[in-house]
């Protein structure tokens, strides 16, 4: 069955009156197209009123819609000749975030992205997209072999979070993070990172340094999760939609603040309503993104990645 | 990412623990709970002299236990903190700004100052964790930034002793950018092949951790302290299990290969100063 939002029940109204009025014109073989006509001009209305306005909680809800494409998802749409590659070579291979060669838009490039998992049992086998640091470590391998060979770098962020766990702390989730944030920022090849449904905090950033960073509309990005925020700040669990609009987490908000380059639009009613159109629009932005970043030199192409992080803040002096 | 609070002693600078004793001020020693004379905990660098706990303490005493004579100049203090999100939890992000700046009489979680260390010129910041938890805003980062960038221009070791419960969440996403800024200027410095030292203190977690705070030559930390990326009761609540002993203490770190060492607050400006004059 669809998930539908509260937000969303307006549509899902219009929607079930308009199977309402068929089924009586069915059935009394009265002719009322002017009326589902209007109907339909109204629910096409409402849709683009609700999708447009959406506030802060209600984005993060649709970035966790069950349906919403996964990195494997794009992958698979957007590229051809994928070949996974597994592992950190230290300790294991983190099912939470994949990688591997592929051939996109005619151009070889490293993809590597958080991946959730779709039901019940994927979800447990990938961690629900919350690394640990044995996924940041294989995502790195990756990150450099592209280097190597020079291939750019796309990335897909969407989790959670870093995994918390006993043994992420034993094994260095920090280092981990931090390791990438510092090797990604000097990495000699270009470097795509979208935001395709969440990105939380060190995890997200965690393979999110790049020349262009991109949030997909109904994406959120932030320092923190609205719930955990809420928790903290307000000590209650209750506040979490006022900590998502005080994060200023959405696509908007983030480029308004000039921390990401873009906003990549979705399909009306999200990406799981078309998956393939939302594919095709990150497509055409990375395959583009390439053939820019591409021609600069390399010692160009990191100072202006450094650059432009570095610019990040507000201070008073 | 979040600073938390910790129940246990030492967390807090107790001031109903300060008294005023004939001999002039005394606290009660967070741990031991012996008194520790204000004259006795400058001579001894704020480590209890008979338990060996190491006081939590702020960058002005870090300043005196390690430049000589306690000479530096202070760089980029005048820094300060804005408003970007117009941020408000249960209080405006202004207000808590202007409180903290009337209760600890500082600018910011951190303060860098250009001195020597056993007539070495070194660049150390360090971190205020009186100011809002030690949290990590634009100020932080912009102060590490410009410090780095100073360290590279006039060819110097860059010392950072952290302490801070992570990024600071009124900032939101640009304190998250900071975690890049940072780790991107510590490669520039790393390319100019300038030593840093990484001093982790107690207690050192969140965004903080998993950026400049691990990123060291060497990264040492001080005795007991706590080190982690998640704070213990969001990993407690995760796995639904009591921690073990020791989890995310200074010698659980070592142990697992992500410190170089643990040093003595007393005897850190001989080994800190050791470790450069070898290493230059
Ligand atoms: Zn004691």
């Amino acid at each position: 069955m669809e998930t539908t939002f509260d937000f969303e029940k307006p549509i899902a109204d219009l929607l079930m009156q308009i199977e309402k009025v068929n089924q009586v014109a069915e059935k009394t073989k009265v002719d009322m197209s002017a009326t589902v006509t209007e109907l339909q001009g109204k629910l096409e209305e409402t849709r683009k009123e609700i999708y447009s306005s959406l506030s802060g909680w209600q984005k993060v809800q649709m970035a966790r819609h069950p349906d919403r494409p996964q990195t494997l998802d794009y992958i698979q749409m957007i590229c051809d000749e994928f070949v996974e590659l597994h592992g950190d070579r230290n300790v294991r291979d983190d099912k939470a975030i994949v990688g591997g060669l592929a051939k996109l838009g005619g151009h070889s490039v490293m993809v590597i992205g958080h991946q959730k998992g779709k039901n019940t049992k994927e979800r447990q086998f990938r961690n629900f997209g919350m690394a640990n640091p044995e996924g940041y470590r294989k995502a790195l391998r990756l990150m450099r072999m592209a280097e190597k060979f020079g291939k750019p770098v796309v990335t897909f962020v969407d989790t959670m979070g870093a995994y918390p766990g006993i043994e992420a702390e034993e094994r260095g989730q920090a280092e981990a993070i931090a390791r990438n944030l510092l090797e990604m920022s000097v990495l000699k090849v270009p470097v795509i990172c979208i935001i395709i449904g969440e990105g939380a905090s060190g995890g997200a950033i965690g393979i999110g340094v790049g020349d262009k960073v991109y949030m997909l509309e109904h994406s959120w990005y932030s320092v923190i999760s609205p719930e955990s925020c809420s928790s903290i700040l307000w000590r209650s669990w209750d506040y979490k939609e006022k900590a998502a609009e005080c994060l200023k987490l959405t696509a908007e908000n983030m480029y308004s603040n000039g921390l990401i380059d873009g906003i990549l639009p979705e399909p009306l009613g999200g990406a799981h309503q078309n998956p393939t159109q939302m594919a095709e629009t990150i497509k055409d932005q990375v395959v583009k993104d390439i053939l820019a970043l591409s021609s600069k030199d390399v010692k160009t192409l990191v100072n202006e990645r450094i650059e432009k992080f570095c610019s990040m803040g507000v201070v008073v002096e | 990412m979040a600073w938390f609070k910790r129940d246990r002693a030492g967390i807090n600078t107790a001031t109903e623990n300060k008294k005023e004793a004939p001999d002039g001020l005394w606290n009660k020693c967070p741990s031991c709970k012996k008194p520790l004379l204000k004259s006795e905990q400058i001579e001894n660098k704020y480590v209890c002299q008979y338990c060996g706990y190491h006081l939590r303490i702020g960058s002005a005493e870090y300043f005196s236990v390690l430049f000589d004579d306690n000479q530096f100049t202070e760089l980029f203090g005048n820094l300060r903190s804005a408003d970007p999100l117009n941020f408000e939890d249960t209080k405006k992000y202004t207000e808590r700004i202007a409180e903290s700046y009337a209760k600890t009489g500082l600018n910011d979680a951190i303060r860098c100052g250009h001195g020597k260390i056993e007539g070495l010129d070194l660049v150390i910041a360090c971190m205020d964790f009186t100011f809002i938890g030690g949290s990590m805003g634009s100020v932080v980062g912009e102060k590490i930034a410009r410090s780095i960038d100073y360290c590279i221009e006039h060819r110097l070791p860059f010392l950072l002793i952290s302490k801070s419960g992570g990024a600071r969440m009124m900032e939101a996403a640009f304190s998250l950018m900071q975690m890049a800024k940072t780790s991107a200027k510590l490669a520039l410095l790393g390319e100019a092949k300038l030593p840093y030292i990484s001093l982790l203190t107690d207690p050192t977690t969140g965004g903080v951790t998993a950026s400049y705070a691990m990123l060291g030559d060497i990264n040492i930390a001080e005795p007991g302290a706590l080190i982690g990326f998640a704070g213990p009761r969001v990993i407690k609540e995760t796995i639904k299990k009591d921690l073990p002993k020791g989890f995310q203490t200074a010698e659980f770190v070592l142990e697992h290969g992500f410190l170089d060492f643990i040093i003595d607050r007393r005897k850190m400006k001989y080994k800190i100063a050791t470790f450069l004059k070898n290493i230059l």
